[in-house]
């Protein structure tokens, strides 16, 4: 991993006291911001919760479903959370196979950016549910009616695909976060001192320890990157293994893995650039990662913007009148203001991005990283509502809006991820110690430090 | 007590190198090394076998895979049902969940084969460790009897050692 090494940071380097100093002290006594963001997004999850209590209670005819279209916000707010959770994978496994050295700096947030996500997403399959309470159905198990699950239908794949993902990531993160829990240890007291004792498994930074952890590290990203890929995959064979026009496309897979890479590489924008100026992590969090950040959203916005390009030139170039129909029903239909919001927000504003000026002014790239946001969820949203709404039979076509409790629970969620995002920087190192010291030159007596 | 072991405390790498080749130099066998991060020049002089955590990811992999297309397999044979005009066992579909269970079982497996290897959770003390191997020294620890800790002892304070002691 020492060809890793490469300057870390533009300001001067730190020591490695000053990393395990500086990092530390992000886990002091909660601010009041803290508090206060803590008390919203509670009273979020708690209004979630709510709107979540009345549904069950009177049915999903408190949603806007129209027949045919039962696949509404929960199931666009579903594959929008799995979508982020991809960066963080890609942050952390992909670049590490790649050897990109501005991740140390980013991953851990990014990480566990997925883990929490992923943990969000896997609530909606469950709350788009007429009978939540039998959501384990579906799972694989021995049961008295002696039925098994369709092991050929796409929704059983998402079961393996969300849940293999969920305990890899979250393991992902746990190894990961190891040494650097030690390294809290060591500077804690108390019981906080005996609490971090345990998280960190006894880790003492031994050289047995670093060698099988490096062979552990290793091959957990290697593993995760063909996840990472395939989850994104699944996810959007839920649509392309049907017939229904606009979801049955061989182009679906590689499409939803670029636009859940982008959507995420936006989200870690959106959480790093407060997140910096908060815990007071200038020097570890530098404007040149944030420039990397903003060129892998720039590569990725552009694939997705071929991709919706192909979609279109196939309807019109294909010759299938249906498919035809629903793409300018997309574009020009009565979802058109989701349609130009999606493109305007996915395709025209990142190529902003083109900039230097842009990609180096948080300011700017926090804007353009919440108009990202807003796009992905349209994406999703264009893709499942309007290609429902114009299926084959006329006498089909309808017009679905999100009701308030649909709304009241996709509000709850973004809560219920901020709020174990808002426990995890209380509670963990958010910049990885270890990583960020190892990419710094090692204090030598003959030479740099 | 009679000490078990002498440990010297680094705060430049350079120096730790030096004092562990001389230490493998003069035969001390039982060395352990703590550093705050994984250091390449380290792990050349200590020239270790190659972790055998990759084979523990192979088995969990190839258990992972069988199991997936074995489970996906028995039970669509155990209650047969013709869906799609599909085959019961259809193994293209089935490729997806024998590829999960394959990242599964390989993760899982190798956490387990780097937390057995490296003898993790490790519950005792460790001889020898400092709360400072965590931050910005790196600790030498030579193990054996009276007359090789004497000589540990004089390796590590000529290699530039802060400060040396028994353990």
């Amino acid at each position: 991993m020492a060809a890793l090494a490469a300057p870390l940071t533009d300001l001067p380097e730190p020591t490695y006291a000053e990393v395990n100093r500086d990092i530390v002290a992000t886990l002091a006594p909660p601010t009041r911001n803290w508090l206060l963001g803590m008390g919203l997004v509670v009273l979020g999850v708690a209004f979630g919760g709510f709107c979540w209590a009345y549904q069950l209670k009177d049915g999903l005819g408190v949603t806007g479903y129209t027949p045919p279209i039962f696949w509404g916000s929960y199931i666009t707010t579903f594959v929008f959370w799995v979508g982020i959770a991809h960066s963080g994978t890609l942050i952390s496994a992909i670049l590490l196979l790649f050897r990109a050295a501005w991740r140390t700096a980013v991953y851990r947030a990014a990480e566990a950016m997925t883990v929490f996500a992923v943990m969000t997403a896997g609530l909606f399959p469950i709350l788009h549910l007429g009978r939540a309470w039998f959501f384990y159905w579906v799972l694989p198990y021995p049961n008295f009616r002696g039925v098994w699950s369709n092991f050929r239908s796409p929704l059983v794949w998402d079961v393996f695909a969300i849940s293999t993902y969920l305990t890899v990531s979250a393991t992902f993160l746990f190894m990961g976060l190891v040494p650097d829990v030690a390294a809290v240890r060591d500077m804690a007291a108390g019981w906080r001192k005996k609490v971090y004792g345990i998280v960190s498994l006894g880790w003492k930074n031994s050289d047995r320890e670093w060698q099988h952890f490096g062979r552990m590290y290793l091959f957990l990203a290697a593993l995760a990157t063909p996840l990472v890929l395939s989850v994104h995959s699944v996810v959007s064979w839920d649509f392309a293994m049907s017939i229904v026009p606009g979801w049955h496309a061989t182009i679906f897979a590689p499409y939803f893995v670029a636009g859940a890479i982008f959507s995420g590489c936006g989200m870690v924008i959106t959480i790093l650039v407060p997140l910096r100026k908060a815990l007071h992590l200038e020097r570890y969090i530098q404007v040149k990662h944030f420039e990397s950040l903003a060129k892998l959203c720039l590569v990725t916005s552009t694939i997705v913007a071929y991709a919706y390009g192909t979609e279109f030139f196939m309807a019109w170039y294909g010759g299938n009148s249906i498919e035809r129909a629903t793409f300018y029903n997309r574009a020009f239909g009565p979802y058109w203001w989701a349609t130009w919001t999606m493109l305007t927000c996915n395709a025209f504003i990142p190529l902003l991005l083109w900039f230097k000026r842009i990609r180096t002014n948080l300011k700017a790239l926090f804007i353009i990283s919440i108009f990202i946001n807003i796009g992905m969820w349209f994406e999703r949203f264009v893709i499942i509502v309007t290609s429902l709404s114009h299926e084959y039979e006329p006498w089909q076509w309808a017009y679905y809006l999100p009701r308030w409790p649909e709304l009241g629970i996709v509000l709850g969620s973004f809560c219920w991820f901020s709020m174990w995002f808002l426990l995890f920087i209380r509670f963990f190192p958010v910049v990885a110690i270890a990583e960020v010291k190892e990419a710094l030159p090692p204090p030598m007596r003959g030479g740099h430090r | 007590m009679n000490a078990r072991g002498v440990v010297g405390v680094f705060g430049y790498l350079d120096d730790a190198v030096r004092a562990l080749t001389e230490l493998k130099r003069r035969g001390y066998t039982q060395l352990t090394v703590y550093s705050p991060v994984p250091r390449h020049e380290l792990d050349a002089v200590l020239a270790k076998k190659e972790s055998p955590v990759r084979l523990f990811t192979l088995i969990g992999g190839l258990a992972g895979v069988s199991f997936g297309f074995f489970y996906a397999i028995a039970t669509s044979l155990d209650w047969p049902l013709v869906v799609g005009g599909k085959p019961i066992v259809s193994l293209p579909p089935f490729v997806v969940i024998g590829f999960e269970t394959t990242i599964l079982l390989g993760a899982l497996v190798t956490v387990a084969g780097m937390l057995l290897n490296a003898r993790l959770p490790k519950l005792g003390r460790s001889p020898g460790y400092d709360k400072r191997f965590s931050n910005d020294k790196i600790g030498i620890v030579a193990f054996g009897g009276p007359s090789q800790l004497e000589g540990a002892r004089e390796v590590l304070r000529d290699a530039g050692a802060e400060e040396v002691k028994d353990v």
